[in-house]
């Protein structure tokens, strides 16, 4: 039987993430969703599939320059969704140039406005996709 | 294992990695898992403008499910060597 040396060992890459340098601090991440979704947060625990637990869990939305945080609080994340976890610089800021506050409402409304404009472009692509006979 | 032995190899290149979601990330190559699971640092988006989300994250752990490709240096890489432990491998124990 051969015992599994460190390297082996699963999920070792998101132990790192775990404590900040000094301990006492942790970093905020970024995780990316399979939906799109962008939680920021603590990474509080993992395990082999990558599932996480985030502390403080934020929804960052950010629709052309408007942008919207939206507390979700403690948040466990399976992770069959989990695209990618990102360690983010200082305070995290990944705001567009000149961004604009808004209400969760607003945010909500201007996302479906995108979502709607998305459909309405692939609604034409696929009408047109008869012309290109290859 | 094949291929995570083959990652372990190439730990400290510049590697891009291409999304299922079609985000490509370019970063150096930290450390993988058995399961392929990708840690990157010093990323750069390729396209930078398309995600802006990304901006300030400097190091990220990828799951490994949600790759589809990684675009490798070609000078990083012993294309022969690989091909070897292929044939060994699928001869079998």
């Amino acid at each position: 039987m051969s015992w599994a040396r460190p390297e082996d060992v699963f999920s070792i890459s998101l132990a790192s993430y775990l404590d900040g340098e000094l301990a006492i601090t942790s970093f905020i991440l970024l995780v990316l969703l399979l939906d799109g979704q962008k939680i920021t947060g603590i990474l509080r625990s993992f395990d082999k599939f990558a599932s996480v637990v985030v502390e403080g869990a934020c929804e960052q939305v950010i629709v052309g320059d408007l942008y919207c945080d939206i507390p979700l609080g403690l948040y466990v994340i399976r992770g069959d969704n989990i695209v990618l976890v990102g360690e983010l610089d200082l305070e995290g800021e990944n705001l567009p140039i000149d961004p604009i506050n808004v209400s969760v409402e607003e945010i909500r409304r201007a996302q479906q406005v995108e979502r709607d404009a998305m459909d309405v472009k692939g609604c034409v692509r696929k009408r047109m996709e008869f012309l290109y006979v290859d | 294992m094949l291929f995570f032995s083959y990652f372990k190899e190439l730990v400290g290149k510049e590697v891009t990695v291409e999304l299922k979601n079609d985000l490509a990330i370019r970063g150096i190559l930290h450390s993988v898992d058995q399961y392929l699971n990708i840690k990157l640092e010093n990323i750069r988006v390729v396209d930078q403008d398309k995600y802006p989300h990304m901006l300030s994250v400097r190091n990220c752990f990828i799951r490994g499910s949600v790759v589809r490709y990684v675009q490798l240096p070609p000078d990083g890489v012993d294309i022969d060597i690989l091909h070897d432990a292929t044939r060994r491998e699928a001869r079998g124990p």
